[in-house]
This record gives structure tokens, sequence and C-alpha cells, in this order.
């Protein structure tokens, strides 16, 4: 399993995002790599999950069944909830 | 003997910058008792990072010469085009050592001047610390700094850096997050608070820009490698067609079509720019978490500053706005300085979508439609015009075709660079130290003010 946070340049918003979602993987007990990339670079091959803004989920050329979209990301608790709801669903 | 020799040993292992940014990832690893295996992947893959980044520099610089060239013979002035990841790439070729020692105890400083001053902010924008570091160091290295006051000066003045910028701008992070958990750790500060206050001028009475029905299919641009792709094959493409077709097919093309030529170099800038990002990823992936670690650990209190796209989300039209006004300001800035004979800045598509839409995001929050379009367009302004003060300070680097682009790198390297013309370097070291000293007594001496203002800044 792996979850790949994505945004804009890949350098700052994601991989915060990253480190969120590492440790929202430990409270819910769950294994997974995360790892975090530029909007460029990211196809539906490289990645189970892929967590990024609303913003740039537009311009994202992936399978919706694989994104997670977030509204706030900074908000670590959106982050928990949807990655929850995420592994529940499949 | 033996000594001497491996003490000459050590001091040649420390001057390959990317063998001491895999030391600095180690020991971060060491102190956070990551397991074995972990340590050794880290460091490597971190010594890897910057290997990767230098790789992409070649790249880069092998469409960027050309332009520079080509813009010479058409426009007979140095053209710029302003890109951070370009400019630190080539940079860290001559000054990888010093930048990597400056942004490793940079980072430490910062958690002092959190920890002893009123600055209660952590930078989180680990490669917006990689690029400040690497402007210090080259600016202070052409003002003849060198071995530990190069460094003890430049890692107090960058950890100073990093908790002066985001408490600047948190009155107006207070006003679009609706909080005060968060801040902001990106280089265009000067640029957003600049915005924000033009806002506030401006804009009474006008609506947010959240009321507009935007268009929502230029997020395209978001994706860094296609924006600076487009914006390069137009500039190179003008370039190309001013210079004239047999210019550039007798020097640079060897005989190939000149636009064909124009359209791959733009985009090998694109490739150069997208293995540069490669690279500053891993080398920021071991170190940011650690020093992340570190600061929870050590200054609880503090709040954590994090990059740009965070307020995106609080006014996304206003992102949008931001982008085409600071560009617009760009261009007007551009005709300007044409007109002027100066250097000329090129409007990057990169430092306007990001600092521009950011801009556009403060000048909404204090002066809704009018603000944004007004604080961007002077945001654009900026960016153009600091660059041009900022190329003398940086030495020989100021000739590569490209420099650093957002705001804060122009104030603080022209503050910097015009200090070290002025004033001996003990004095520069003094004052620094100075600064942060008196930080310290006013925390320790002023009253403490009420829990929800002390960090005002």
């Amino acid at each position: 399993m792996k979850i790949m946070a994505v945004c804009g340049s890949g350098l700052g918003s994601s991989f915060m995002m990253e480190m969120n979602i590492k440790k929202v993987l430990k409270t819910i007990g769950v294994e997974a790599e995360v790892e975090h990339s530029d909007l460029g670079s990211v196809t539906p091959d490289v990645a189970d999950i892929f967590v990024m803004a609303k913003d740039i989920a537009y311009s994202a050329n992936l399978p919706e069944q694989k994104v997670i979209i977030i509204n706030n990301i900074i908000d670590l608790k959106e982050v928990e909830q949807k990655i929850r709801e995420y592994f529940e669903k499949n | 003997m033996f000594t001497q020799n491996l003490l000459q040993f050590v001091v040649d292992v420390l001057k390959v910058p990317s063998i001491l940014v895999g030391l600095v990832a180690c020991f971060g690893l060491i102190a956070q008792k990551k397991p074995f295996p972990d340590v050794i992947k880290g460091t490597v893959k971190t010594i890897l990072g910057f290997l990767v980044l230098a790789g992409g520099a070649t790249v880069l610089v092998g469409s960027l010469t050309p332009l520079g060239d080509i813009f010479k013979h058409a426009f007979d002035v140095q053209g710029i085009i302003p890109n951070n990841e370009a400019m630190v790439s080539i940079a860290l070729a001559k000054y990888g050592a010093p930048t990597t020692m400056i942004m490793a105890f940079g980072m430490v400083a910062n958690i002092v001047v959190a920890r002893f001053t009123r600055l209660k902010y952590i930078y989180l924008s680990g490669h917006a610390t990689f690029y400040m570091a690497c402007m210090i160091a080259i600016i202070l290295s052409v003002a003849g700094f060198e071995g530990v006051q190069l460094i003890y000066t430049g890692s107090l003045l960058l950890g100073i850096l990093m908790a002066t910028f985001p408490a600047i701008a948190q009155p107006y992070m207070r006003k679009i997050i609706g909080g005060d958990h968060v801040a902001l750790a990106h280089t265009g500060t000067i640029g957003y608070v600049l915005s924000g206050w033009i806002g506030s001028l401006v804009g009474k009475g006008s609506k947010s820009t959240e009321e507009m029905n935007m268009p929502k299919n230029l997020s395209f641009l978001r994706d860094s490698t296609i924006s600076i792709s487009l914006t390069m094959m137009i500039i190179y493409l003008i370039l190309s067609v001013s210079a004239g077709k047999e210019y550039v097919e007798a020097n640079f093309s060897h005989g190939q079509n000149y636009l064909v030529y124009s359209f791959i170099q733009a985009i090998t800038f694109a490739a150069g720019v997208f293995i540069i990002l490669q690279g500053v990823r891993l080398i920021l992936a071991e170190i940011v978490p650690a020093f992340t670690g570190f600061s929870e650990k050590l200054v609880p209190d503090a709040r954590p500053a994090l990059d740009c796209p965070i307020v995106f989300p609080y006014a996304p039209n206003a992102v949008l706005v931001g982008f085409i006004s600071s560009f617009v300001g760009g261009l007007v800035g551009l005709f300007v300085l044409g007109q002027l004979h100066w250097v000329l800045i090129l409007p990057g598509v990169v430092p306007h979508f990001f600092c521009g839409a950011t801009a556009g995001v403060f000048g909404n929050a204090t002066g809704g439609k009018r603000g944004a379009i007004c604080g961007a367009f002077a945001h654009g302004l900026l960016i153009t015009f600091l660059p041009v003060a900022l190329l003398p300070v940086l030495g020989q680097i100021g000739l590569t075709n490209t420099t650093f682009s957002d705001t804060d790198f122009g104030v603080t390297g022209i503050l910097l660079g015009n200090m070290a013309h002025f004033m001996d370097k003990g004095t520069i070291t003094m004052i620094i130290t100075g600064i942060f000293g008196l930080l310290v007594i006013y925390n320790f001496m002023a009253k403490k003010k009420a829990p929800a203002e002390t960090n005002a800044g």
C-alpha cells in the first residue's frame, strides 16, 4: 500500500500532508508507505491512494476512486476523517 | 603526521557539499534514534538528492545559457528569468558547503530564537529555508566572510529571519484563517504584507472575490512543470524570432530549424527544474521531519509556519485574481525596465502564480476584490524591481541569466549586501548578534501582555 500526497510543486504543502498522513496512519493503526510529489509527476500507477487539496484536484488526471480530496489541508481532523472513511469503504 | 593527514582528510570530506548534507541528515536520524537501516537509507538518499540536483542544474544551464546570448543579441541588454530552483542549483556548485552548514545551524538558531524570544514561530517550509540559506551563503561569501564567522553570522541571521517573517504576516493570517494556530512560511512575505496593507487602503466597501464567478480551468497552471514549459516556450520563441533565424541557427542549433530548437530548449529548461525539484525533495526528506520533531519537543508553544498553498482554500477566486494581477504587474514592470534600458526581468509564471496568488488572498482579506487586484499588482511590480537591485550583491552569480525571484530574497539580500558594502565583517556579525540579544532581553524584561497578544510580532 502506497499513499502519495500531492501539491503544485511537490515541496512544501504535500510534504506537510505526508507528515500528517503518517501521524493519522499511526493513530488508526494502518501500515502504508507515504511519499509526496508534484502534480506534474503523478500518474495513476505510482501509488494506491492520492491525497490532495480541492483546488488542484481539478487538474489531476487520476481515477476518482484513488483520490482523497482535502478541503482544508491544515486541518488534521479532516485528514484523519477522510482517511478513516477511505479505509472503511475499501 | 598521521593525525595531520587524518585532519586534512576530514577537512576535505567536509568540503564536499553532498557528503556534508548527508552527514546533517545522518545526525538528524541518529538523534531521533532511528533504526540502523533507516539511518543508512536516509543518509544515502540525501547525498543522492544533492547529486540529482547538480545533474538538474547541468540540464537547465544547457538551456539557459543560449537563451541569455540570444537575448543579448536581440535586445542588447541582459535578460533575467527569475527562478529560485535554477538559481540555487547553479549557486550550489560553488557555495554548496556554506549553504548546507547555514541551513543546518539556521534551523537550530530558529529553535533557539523561538525558545528565548517572543517570536514563537518555527519555519517548516524546508525548501524556502534551503534557498534562503543559499542566498545568505552567496552574499556573505561575496562580502569576504569565511569559516566559522561565515557559518555563525549566516546561521543566526537565517534563524532570526525564519522566526521574523511568519511574525510579520501573522496579523493578516489571523484575518484569513480566522485562527492563530498556524503561520505562513514562504519567501514572499514582504509582498503579501504589502498587498494586505494596500487592500486595507483601497478596499473600502469592495466585495470579496469569493462572491464572483470564476472559471476553474486555469488551475492547470498550478502544475509547475507545465507552467514553466509554457512560459519558457513563449519567451524562447519571441527571443529567437527577434534575434533572427540566421543567428540562432548559425550559433546554437547547428542547422536545426530555429523554432524547433526554441521549442525543445524551452521544455529542456522545465526538465531541468523538474530534476532539481526531485533533488530538493530527496535532500529535505529526512531533514525536515527531524527539524519538526525537535522543534515540537523543544518549543511546544511555538506556532508551526507552513507553505503558502495553505491559504489558497480560504479564497480560491483570489488565488486566480492574484495570479493574473501580479503577472500584469510583472509585464508593466518589464515595460518600464525596457524604457529605462535596465536589466530586463522577465515575468516567470511560478513566482507570479504562487506568490501572486498568495498576495491576492492577503489583499482580498483586507480589501475584497479591489484589494486583491491592487495588492497583487503591486506585488507583481515589486518582484520585478527587487531582483534588479539584488543582482549586484550576488557577485559573479548575478551574471547567470537567472536569479532569486521572491520578495523576501530581494529585501533580505539587498539589505545584507549593502550592509556588507558599507561595514566591515566584524560589525555585521555584531549587529546580527545584537539584534538577537535585544530580542531575548525584550522577552525577559518587557511585561507579559495577555497571552493572546504576546505573539503579535
